[in-house]
């Protein structure tokens, strides 16, 4: 009990776990929407095109400020996504090759860029490293405000528009008849999944980040059918594989922040397999016999 | 043979290799499959290695083979379940790849394996792993490795041509005259575990992705027969290897990044100009036309 208490005595990891629970929510609700616009990989290339950009700014400005970096990062991943509809639409490739192409060329950039920063830098590029994997232990409390703050205003944002995003998603061309700017909300949309996971990488790691979008979501629709519910649920799932991952690699010394996120968000996705209340396959054995 | 040389061989070996079995992955809009494949490998040298306590070989290849195949079933019975198949990929992928950093960050201390390496290979040390038998060195084992599966998977492909061709271009007719669809699916996943296992200790696993998916890519702008396709693809892996090698060490930073960007730099050129479907070429004969 005493090390309970000691745990969520320190300020630091206090705040560390106020974010990282608020930031699995955020990615947990956004990524119902992703969910069923069928781009859960392009988040995933969003997310390892991050890295170029985080690594851009520090070469031109020299300077880690999170901010920054972050916008940098916000601006390779557009391009990214850019980049995988022109290829769609202007040649013979198809998506799922797009998608690849665009993960694999953005990131292998990333790390040319990294090993050039730590060849040729200076100053202390310590801690660029931990964008790839994340590690919540090495946050100071300023980058635990912004994604705390970060969330929070993502997932107001996110309950606002629910409406509009709902019928924009389910059916576009009805939205466009009652006079609702469908380009308009998949822009926001997409912004909000730029934002969780501009917010997310310096927590979770843009291999990873892209995971705490598709799993809670994957796993909420086990036990529901219907949107708002799935929403909370994945918001719920999400920020308790975003809590206990953080609590975990801040314990453990070594750990990895966002690889155990995602493990706790794979478990809670077993588990709805295994017994979710509307597709699980304990339930559809049962009813076999 | 001198160090560098050996460098660039396994970075030939590795184009060629990927190139080759990317080619008919991306044909087959299996592309996210690899790349799914090539984190989940991950799992198997890791797990390989708490079986036999050794990083190479053998034990790592069996291993990578069961979790390649582990992951298309995996992602081939949620897609089955309902679940949409980018979601069903990017969530079995994840896992697996989430599992084998962690177990990783415990073994870290008693190998030169680290989430790093992992990620970005050290293809610069190849040539220092040599194979010895009875004193007597054989090269480095990297290469034996690329080497052995490059000529697995080609006489693969050499063997169930036909049926891989026709069951690419129409599975429904493949099924209809008694093609095994299934054994061929897995046939080519097991071809790219293997790809990537062996190309694991140079490239690392995600940069694997970049020469499975973009020459493949690449070749699929410029030819439109079957058999053309393979070899270009190919081709342009070895050429990708040899550009990025050449950058790499002209600016002094990693290989294995350095070959992804001269493959997705060969890409945006045959985006753009390709002969017969480039984007600048067609718009040109538009022009032309109007």
């Amino acid at each position: 009990m005493d090390f309970i208490f000691d745990l969520f005595s320190g300020a630091n990891i206090r705040w560390v776990l106020f974010g990282s629970l608020l930031l699995g929510c955020a990615s947990g609700i956004i990524g119902s929407f992703v969910l069923l616009k069928k781009q859960s990989l392009i988040s995933d290339a969003m997310a390892h095109a991050a890295l170029p950009g985080v690594c851009i700014v520090y070469i031109i400005f020299e300077i880690k400020s999170v901010p920054m970096l972050l916008i940098g990062a916000t601006i390779t991943s557009l391009i990214a996504t850019q980049s995988i509809q022109t290829i769609i639409k202007h040649s013979k490739i198809k998506s799922d090759a797009a998608i690849g192409i665009i993960i694999s060329v953005f990131f292998g950039f990333g790390i040319v860029l990294l090993t050039f920063i730590q060849q040729n830098s200076s100053g202390n590029q310590a801690g660029l490293d931990s964008f790839i994997f994340g590690q919540a232990a090495s946050l100071v409390r300023s980058d635990i405000q912004l994604i705390t703050v970060g969330s929070l205003l993502l997932v107001i944002l996110t309950t606002l528009f629910f409406k509009e995003f709902k019928i924009s998603i389910f059916d576009p061309l009805f939205a466009k008849g009652i006079g609702l700017p469908v380009t308009f909300f998949n822009g926001v949309l997409l912004a909000l999944v730029v934002g969780v996971v501009v917010i997310g990488i310096q927590m979770v790691g843009v291999v990873l980040i892209a995971a705490l979008l598709i799993t809670p979501p994957l796993a909420a629709r086990y036990w529901t059918e219907r949107l708002g519910m799935m929403a909370i649920l994945a918001g719920v799932f999400g920020a308790i594989s975003g809590a206990s991952g953080a609590v975990l690699s801040t314990m453990i010394a070594n750990l990895p922040t966002g690889p155990m996120m995602v493990l706790s968000a794979s478990l809670i996705f077993l588990l709805s397999l295994l017994f979710g209340s509307k597709k699980g396959i304990a339930l559809k054995a049962v009813r076999h016999l | 043979m001198t160090y560098t040389l050996w460098i660039i061989l396994t970075g030939c070996l590795v184009g060629l290799t990927c190139g080759v079995t990317g080619s008919l992955l991306v044909l087959r809009k299996m592309s996210m499959l690899a790349d799914a494949i090539s984190h989940t490998v991950l799992l198997g040298i890791v797990g390989a290695f708490f079986v036999s306590h050794s990083l190479n070989g053998l034990p790592m290849l069996i291993g990578a083979g069961i979790v390649g195949i582990l992951t298309a079933f995996f992602v081939e019975s949620l897609h089955s379940s309902g679940v949409q198949s980018d979601a069903a990929i990017g969530v079995v992928f994840t896992s697996l790849f989430a599992l084998g950093v962690v177990l990783i960050s415990f073994i870290g201390d008693q190998v030169h394996l680290d989430t790093k390496h992992a990620l970005m290979g050290e293809i610069a040390f190849v040539p220092w792993d040599i194979l010895e038998i009875n004193g007597v060195s054989y090269g480095p084992i990297a290469v034996w490795m690329l080497g052995i599966v490059f000529i697995i998977s080609i006489i693969l492909i050499w063997i169930f041509y036909k049926q891989i061709k026709i069951s690419t271009f129409d599975p429904q007719f493949a099924k209809l005259i008694g093609v095994p669809v299934v054994f061929i699916h897995y046939l080519l996943m097991t071809m790219v575990s293997l790809s990537t296992v062996a190309a694991f200790d140079s490239v690392g696993a995600i940069l694997v992705v970049a020469m499975l998916i973009v020459p493949g890519a690449t070749a699929y702008l410029l030819t439109d027969r079957f058999f053309i396709l393979l070899c270009l693809s190919g081709v342009i892996g070895i050429l990708s290897a040899i550009v990025g090698y050449t950058l790499a060490v002209y600016w002094n930073v990693s290989i294995a990044g350095a070959m992804a960007c001269a493959a997705g730099i060969f890409f945006l050129f045959a985006f753009l100009f390709s002969p017969s479907n480039g984007l600048v070429v067609r718009k040109i004969k538009n022009l032309r036309y109007s």
